[in-house]
């Protein structure tokens, strides 16, 4: 299981040595064209603010007046014989349906178990893992005027729940508890 | 559908605090988590300049179509309805590229182009052809090298490692494609047993 921790610290110098020799080779210019990217960058940053702040306030509510605690509280019986944390059900939840919601989410577990804690781990790996589904269809389904989905849905959100079963799996077995 | 969750957490959240009398706390978290948001998406800057930085010469050097190129074998036998150097399969690529590396921005118009070229593949029915459902179901469970946001959020919180997440993320997000394309597989042979 080593290799996947030496995944996690080589990959990021690898991409930029082999992104930064390749752009040289090609000639491109490079520092002119990551400044161009780099741009974007601040852009995608700032537009998230309204998304996050509304999230983030809305959880914030749900959470602080313990109504999280009381929907948690429901599914623990459900879910602590398997092991899994039941705080971790509500991002289950939400991920395949919205992405800023379950980076609200994500943000949220992180901020109350650290970002280190299992669960904080658990969250971050759920939330890199999968797309937001019901996004994805709607956008590309409704941009060239699908009207019958098929089973595109059933198999993106079986697929979700794959994807987040297996997370944990990998997180235990990686970082243990 | 976003609205609905949206609304539903603040309004049962307020009608629980009234039942519990945690509304001082209520109160007192709006502010908080407001102002907790904007320092995240402040937070997101530093990653996101670099990330998006570097990926634009990945582009402009032709790296992230040589690849697309390399790919491609792999691919179009998950496509058998799209006939070889059909211009659909190279956006399907570049889009599958492209969120592999973070780029949701850059991945959302060339998936909608796939789909354009597979609609007309699929003689311009508005109902999902069997490729548009592979399509989707490898988008929506795509493989991730990089989650961005999510390191920087890690960092925000004073992570020690924050891309400790790097490995078990691609692992993760690896094995629920290949979920994927099973369970893709899997229906589409149910629905030909049904004569659909």
């Amino acid at each position: 299981m080593q290799i996947v921790q030496l995944i996690s610290l080589w990959l990021i110098p690898s991409i930029i040595a082999f992104v930064l020799l390749y752009g040289t080779y090609k000639r491109v210019p490079t520092y002119e064209a990551f400044v161009e990217g780099g741009k974007e960058g601040i852009q995608i940053a700032f537009s998230l603010i309204p998304y996050l702040v509304g999230m983030l306030v809305s959880i914030a509510i749900f959470r602080t007046s313990g109504a999280l605690d009381y929907f948690i509280q429901f599914v623990k019986p459900l879910v602590d014989p398997f092991g899994l944390p039941s705080e971790v059900i509500p991002l289950a939840i939400i991920r395949p349906i919205s992405g800023t919601a379950s980076l609200g989410i994500v943000t949220d577990l992180i901020a109350t178990y650290g970002p280190d804690s299992f669960i904080g781990r658990l969250a971050s790996t759920i939330q890199g893992s999968t797309e937001t589904t019901l996004y994805v269809l709607t956008v590309y389904f409704g941009a060239v005027g699908i009207r019958k989905m098929g089973d595109a849905l059933k198999v993106g959100l079986l697929a979700d729940a794959i994807s987040f079963i297996l997370s944990f799996f990998i997180v235990l077995l990686i970082f243990g508890r | 559908m976003v609205n609905v969750i949206w609304v539903m957490m603040a309004l049962v959240g307020i009608v629980f605090a009234a039942l519990n009398g945690t509304i001082r706390e209520v109160n007192e978290a709006v502010f908080q988590s407001a102002k907790e948001a904007v320092t995240i998406s402040i937070g997101m800057i530093s990653v996101l300049v670099f990330w998006l930085g570097l990926m634009k010469i990945a582009e402009m050097s032709g790296l992230l179509s040589a690849l697309a190129r390399l790919c491609k074998p792999f691919v179009r036998r998950l496509f058998p309805e799209v006939p070889a150097n059909h211009p659909a399969l190279g956006y399907i690529l570049s889009n599958m590229i492209a969120n592999m590396f973070g780029l949701g921005n850059a991945a959302t118009p060339l998936g909608i182009k796939a789909m354009e070229e597979l609609k007309k593949l699929n003689g311009d029915r508005d109902t999902a052809s069997r490729s548009m459902v592979t399509f989707l179901a490898i988008n929506t469970s795509s493989i991730t090298l990089i989650p961005a946001t999510v390191i920087s959020i890690r960092m925000t919180y004073h992570s020690a490692s924050p891309g400790e997440i790097i490995g078990t993320t691609f692992v993760a997000s690896l094995f629920s494609t290949i979920a994927a394309i099973m369970i893709d597989r899997w229906f589409y042979i149910r629905r030909r047993k049904k004569g659909g």
